[in-house]
């Protein structure tokens, strides 16, 4: 009862988050498209936590830990790309920027 | 309930890979590719393959976007993102029926694997004698032990490809460009706050891997995230690959491997171990090639030396 | 169903809904920078609701713990990301 409770809060998760991709298709900046991929991870962490309580099987909890650790990375990478060869600091100034 | 959820991540994985494909925006395709990866990552978790979903999930989610955003920066500043990338009508439909092959053999593959159980019952019977409770690192690193050696030893080769690259002026020399960041800033201070984070969670993840979903290919992809997130943060700069110290990491996982496949054969089994002694010498293999995982994974996204040492 | 089950079902309620409320904070506002706040705040609310959904039916000190680590990393990574991805995108509208 409970475990199908978890499994249709997940499948409700994972209908919510694919509406994140008509995000990333329709842009229209980078920013945006790089957006729905951070909401589509953070619900892949919560997808990954209600299927971990459905089975009560604490492993799948470190996938997602793993996700959620690493959920930022690829938004960094993001952000450097608006900076001379991607090798800079958007919050510094432009002066700061050799 | 688990039907209608599996139903539906299919139908997303194969929506995601779609539009990867299809998109005309470059960019646009990198993004599905990394959601594609979250996405699978889900589903060995809906399968009940924990320890495929924590090494995709590291792989998948975390590192391949950044590798791919590299890419995506190097095309950019090559100037390759205007150049004309539409191929002839006879190159694509070629394109298409390779791919459409491939999978048909994959397909195949997949349909003639033989019944339900595969290889459960007789690993579950012999996983006693090696005294580890993860089955999977059962397989790994004892009953097909000779398919993660040549594995760990396919990464090495690949990052000695990626090296043979770089031009003659730079052998040696330092990969990417340097990184900076503002000191008191939010990237240099997400630098420094993750990465013992990072190292816990690897360190866990590769003690857990004995008898639970974990292991080093899970731990040494975490290890290089972290590496990759203190030099993107501009916290220390990537090494000079001409380092002894460097390459004997990325070697001592494989040697140690070896090493251990070699004692076996003089004490007349070889790529065995001595009764009584799996564990031990599982466990110091796999400690050994999460740090050399690490260090290739991570040098492999940095890329060729592109400054002088 | 009993009472503690009835708490369980509704804190998964209200997970979903701040998921489905960043969905369509992300779809439906107008610009990158609001945008930022449906993605940032909704979804990390949701899973702040789900995570404690999840502890309450496990009633485990230590599996409780560890989703606190979970939503804080992501609340963490989230926090971080968004003060930089708004950044990123000023300096894409000015600069491309």
């Amino acid at each position: 009862m409970m475990a199908d409770l978890f499994m249709l809060a997940a499948l409700c998760v994972l209908i919510s988050v694919a509406g994140a991709l008509i995000r990333a298709w329709r842009g229209p900046g980078r920013a945006d498209r790089m957006m729905s991929a951070q909401l589509i991870g953070s619900g892949g962490v919560g997808i990954a936590v209600l299927i971990a309580a459905a089975r009560s099987e604490p492993a799948i909890l470190d996938v997602a830990l793993v996700l959620a650790l690493l959920a930022a990375f690829a938004a960094l990478a993001f952000v450097k790309t608006v900076t001379p060869k991607g090798a800079g600091d958007p919050e510094a100034d432009e002066a700061e920027t050799p | 309930m688990s039907l209608a959820f599996d139903l539906a991540l299919c139908a997303l994985i194969l929506g995601a890979a779609g539009l990867a494909v299809a998109g005309r925006n470059l960019f646009g395709s990198v993004v599905f590719y990394i959601v594609y990866g979250v996405l699978i990552a889900l589903a060995w978790v809906s399968l009940g393959a924990a320890d495929v979903a924590l090494a995709e999930a590291a792989i998948g989610a975390g590192v391949t976007g950044v590798l791919l955003i590299g890419a995506w920066q190097g095309m950019k500043d090559a100037g390759g993102l205007e150049a004309e990338i539409t191929k002839s009508l006879p190159v694509r439909v070629l394109a298409g029926l390779g791919a459409a092959a491939l999978g048909a053999l994959i397909g195949f593959a997949v349909l003639s694997l033989p019944g339900h159980d595969g290889l459960t019952g007789p690993v579950a019977e012999n996983q006693p004698a090696l005294d580890l409770g993860n089955p999977v690192t059962a397989v790994l690193l004892s009953f097909r032990a000779y398919d993660t050696l040549l594995e760990t030893l396919v990464l090495t080769a690949a990052l000695a490809a990626v090296w043979s690259l770089t031009p003659a002026r730079f052998w040696g020399g330092i990969p990417g460009p340097k990184h900076t960041t503002r000191p008191d800033g939010v990237m240099a201070s997400f630098g420094r706050l993750l990465p013992p984070l990072g190292v816990l969670v690897a360190v866990y993840l590769v003690w857990a891997g004995a008898d639970q979903p974990g292991g080093a290919f899970q731990a040494g992809t975490v290890l290089a995230a972290v590496w990759i997130l203190i030099v993107l943060a501009g916290l220390r700069d990537e090494p000079r690959l001409s380092s002894l110290i460097l390459r004997l990491i990325v070697i001592a996982g494989p040697l140690v491997f070896l090493g251990a496949g070699l004692a076996g054969a003089l004490a007349g089994l070889a790529l065995g171990y001595p009764e009584g002694h799996a564990r031990t010498l599982i466990l110091i293999i796999e400690y050994a090639l999460t740090l050399s995982i690490a260090a290739t994974l991570a040098l492999l996204i940095a890329g060729p030396a592109r400054r002088a040492p | 169903m009993n009472a503690m089950e009835w708490f369980i079902a509704g804190l998964l309620a209200l997970g979903v809904f701040f998921y489905v409320a960043g969905t369509v904070g992300l779809l439906r506002f107008p610009d990158t920078h609001s945008r930022l706040h449906a993605l940032t705040k909704a979804d990390n609310l949701g899973l702040g609701f789900i995570a404690i959904a999840a502890g309450l039916h496990w009633g485990d000190g230590w599996i409780a713990g560890k989703l606190a680590l979970v939503w804080l990393l992501t609340l963490f990574a989230a926090g971080m990301a968004a003060q930089l991805v708004a950044r990123a995108a000023l300096k894409a509208e000015g600069g491309e």
